[in-house]
């Protein structure tokens, strides 16, 4: 047992009241997804990546690239708590005239690397990052979340494909496995799997995970960097709508804010207002 | 006898000679690099050239983020893939955060020829000038291919140029001084204007030159920065001249014409007539019978200056 987890843990939180606070301000957003991708988002910005909020510029800094660019409320969240900018800018989501977009901006957000919410669009982008990088000598590692719906998108495969051809061993992609998508369960709307096995016949090294489990969140991205030749999909078995039982693996939570009593029942689970 | 060269073999020479002057220069293509002329790039720089395959898509989203990381890259198809199947992934991954990708589409325009209408991009000046933070240059031949090239690595931001397959003769001397954003008098004259772009400038100078034959002087413009549009030398043509013909290889909707008349009908309204594709779509052939079949020809070009001037 890490002694960090309790501290990974109470960021975490942090982020879900975050992620309710945020959301229900804006009256619109995706909290079923943001809630999902917590647990992740913590460890990458709290606990793995080699970043500097002071130094945004940082040479050999990891990059992370939000592909599901839907669940930005959890970035905004992580890179506010980790110092990119102030939490007070958090409730300012989608308001007019707002640093803070219904998707990420990186023109516009300190930290945010990628402009994304295009599905597909971001894992693609991170190919280009990770043979930059490759060109350049860096050590910097490129982390790309995707949706489990996302991958029914055709770029994803022109991307899965290449990342392999070019041996991106540099880049770490994560699926966000919560099982459902806007209309409804992956296999209904679209059936994405066998996941694990597309993936390896696409010439990945392929991680399962429990993807709200610090321990193996921490292991597989150790497992993912040790590998060589090879891009990384960790397949992070996920709950959408974490943490707010009325919300968890409920469709009809991808993209819905709560309403003014429905935040203070999630806030309250929680463990209180933030 | 004139020198021909086609526009992308101009492009495939001048990248070799930008890469050797900057590091950063990478070029990726979707297997198309004999056609773009992108592979004497990867000869002679193979780290700096990424094929991505027939995966269009990718090839953009792939170039979006090389540049978010300082790399300046040069990415390679037809032009009918280019603007159209990778239309979404130049909007939202490289002219929303206006990154530095240089998109040269090559084989644009009708004279792509015998592959016919499915490989000819007619509409790729009207999608890609309709974007945000997009420069869209599109140059006559290959002097002002090399300047423009030459131009776009100093400046910072997306742009798209369009590029033929055909040989097209050079009309501009090796010192001849192009600018992104400003149109090219290339010929006085005071009774009309042809505003060309592209590969259409040549049929404009040969118009002229019959024009001049019963004593109507015609001036001809290069738009070959078709966004930003230099307004200035459209306006003056508007009020020195009886009249506008815009001439494209391209539709009549949505491109050069449509930028023109735009400026004019705002600032100075003008009697326009537009030389192009008639809003259909084009077949098999050879370069110069579809030329003559589409009316994209300097006879066109003088029947429309007299619809004008009569």
């Amino acid at each position: 047992m890490n002694n960090r987890y309790p501290e990974l843990n109470k960021v975490a939180t942090q982020i879900r009241k975050d992620i309710i606070e945020m959301i229900s301000a804006a009256g619109s957003g995706h909290p079923g997804g943001s809630l999902s991708a917590a647990d992740i988002l913590t460890v990458l910005y709290f606990e793995k990546m080699n970043i500097d909020p002071e130094n945004l510029e940082l040479r050999d800094r990891d990059k992370f690239v939000l592909s599901k660019g839907h669940a930005a409320p959890a970035l905004y969240a992580a890179l506010a708590r980790r110092g990119y900018f102030s939490p007070d800018e958090l409730v300012k989501l989608r308001q007019i005239g707002s640093m803070l977009q219904g998707h990420p901006d990186m023109k516009g957000i300190p930290g945010v690397e990628m402009s994304t919410g295009s599905l597909g669009q971001g894992f693609s982008s991170s190919i280009g990052m990770a043979l930059a990088s490759k060109l350049d000598k860096k050590n910097s590692r490129i982390y790309v979340l995707l949706g489990d719906g996302e991958i029914n998108e055709g770029l994803v495969w022109e991307a899965a494909m290449a990342a392999a051809h070019y041996k991106l061993d540099n880049l770490t992609a994560i699926l966000d496995f919560n099982g459902l998508q806007i209309d409804g369960k992956n296999e209904d709307v679209m059936n994405i799997k066998p996941i694990d096995e597309k993936w390896k016949s696409f010439g990945w090294n392929v991680i399962e995970i429990d993807g709200h489990n610090f321990e193996e969140i921490i292991n597989g991205f150790n497992e993912a960097e040790g590998t060589k030749e090879k891009p990384t999909m960790v397949i992070a078995k996920t709950i959408k709508g974490k943490g707010v039982s009325f919300m968890e693996n409920e469709a009809s939570w991808h993209g819905v804010a709560p309403k003014d009593e429905e935040k203070e029942r999630a806030l309250e689970e929680l463990g209180g207002a933030r | 006898m004139t020198t021909k060269i086609a526009t992308r073999e101009t492009y495939g020479e001048t990248l070799v000679e930008l890469g050797k002057n900057d590091e950063n220069i990478v070029v990726l293509d979707a297997d198309l690099s004999k056609s773009t002329k992108t592979h004497s790039f990867s000869k002679e720089f193979p780290n700096r050239f990424f094929n991505m395959g027939i995966a269009e898509q990718n090839l953009m989203g792939t170039a979006a983020g090389l540049a978010a990381s300082d790399k300046i890259p040069f990415a390679s198809t037809f032009a009918v893939f280019a603007s159209g199947r990778a239309f979404e992934i130049i909007r939202n991954s490289i002219c929303y955060p206006k990154l530095n990708v240089k998109v040269c589409a090559t084989h644009a325009g009708i004279t792509v020829g015998e592959d016919g209408a499915s490989h000819q991009a007619i509409e790729d000046i009207a999608i890609m000038r309709s974007l945000p933070n997009m420069v869209v240059l599109n140059p006559a031949d290959a002097v002002s291919t090399k300047a423009l090239l030459k131009e776009i690595v100093e400046y910072e931001g997306p742009v798209y140029v369009r590029l033929g397959r055909a040989k097209v003769p050079v009309i501009y001397d090796d010192d001849v001084k192009i600018t992104i954003g400003k149109g090219m008098e290339v010929k006085g004259g005071n009774d009309i204007t042809i505003i060309a772009t592209g590969i259409m400038v040549n049929e404009a100078l040969k118009a002229r030159k019959e024009l001049l034959k019963e004593g109507i002087t015609a001036r001809v413009i290069d738009i070959h920065t078709i966004k930003p549009i230099d307004k200035e030398i459209i306006i003056k043509a508007g009020r020195e001249t009886k009249g506008i013909v815009t001439v494209e290889e391209h539709s009549i909707l949505g491109g050069l014409g449509s930028a023109v008349a735009e400026v004019l009908a705002e600032n100075h309204p003008t009697l326009l007539k537009r030389v192009g594709i008639n809003d259909t779509f084009g077949e098999s052939g050879k370069p110069d019978e579809l030329m003559k079949k589409y009316g994209l020809t300097a006879e066109n070009i003088i029947a429309k200056a007299k619809e004008i001037l009569d």
